[in-house]
């Protein structure tokens, strides 16, 4: 419960943090880097949010029967 | 007082969604389906009380317990399928969101042939 809401902050704490680093490696000259970072920071949540995705069809299966 | 965190959760993505929207809209996405998934995960334990109640009460109404299967499973597609196209409507893919409904709604036909087929055939038997 408390891990899921954490889930959150997490979520758009690394979005915040993707945006500050792109902005910087921008105006530092380095756009190549800076997308690898957006690139690393979506993985990064993706990971995450796919996990809790396959928790929710676990959850949906084993309520609604759908084997 | 579940009500109390679920709202407070709703808002609380609502506005870090706001905030990410401006500067990493796929961020956003993501955020809003790990929101949507944790608010159903809240209620979803609920839902499945609600279940063994009714079918509990189907059984002791002597329903057989595949037209009830069959209800359950429709709701689940229908659920799951709304959850998905909402998603991609909110990112801006309407035309995705549109056939996840059209595939989960011919999925749905597909479990309510055989009830519609017996519904049918007892029609057919009181005719004859």
């Amino acid at each position: 419960m408390g891990n899921s809401i954490d889930l959150i902050f997490k979520i758009a704490g690394v979005g915040i943090l993707v945006a500050v680093l792109s902005a910087i490696l921008k105006h530092a000259g380095k756009e190549e880097q800076g997308h690898i970072v957006t690139l690393a920071g979506l993985a990064i949540v993706f990971m995450w949010v796919i996990q809790l995705l396959a928790a929710l069809f676990e959850q949906v299966k084993s309520v609604f029967r759908l084997y | 007082m579940d009500v109390l965190q679920i709202v407070a959760i709703g808002l609380m993505a609502t506005v870090l969604i706001g905030v990410l929207k401006s500067q990493r809209p796929e961020l956003a996405v993501l955020l809003s389906v790990a929101a949507g998934v944790i608010l159903f995960l809240l209620v979803l334990g609920k839902i499945g009380s609600i279940v063994v109640v009714i079918t509990d009460l189907s059984s002791r109404a002597g329903i057989s317990m595949v037209y009830l299967g069959t209800i359950l499973k429709i709701i689940g597609i229908a659920y799951i399928a709304e959850f998905g196209a909402q998603i991609c409507r909110d990112a801006g893919e309407g035309a995705v969101a549109t056939k996840i409904e059209f595939a989960a709604k011919i999925l749905i036909m597909v479990l309510a042939v055989p009830i519609v087929a017996a519904v049918l055939q007892s029609l057919l038997k009181l005719l004859g």
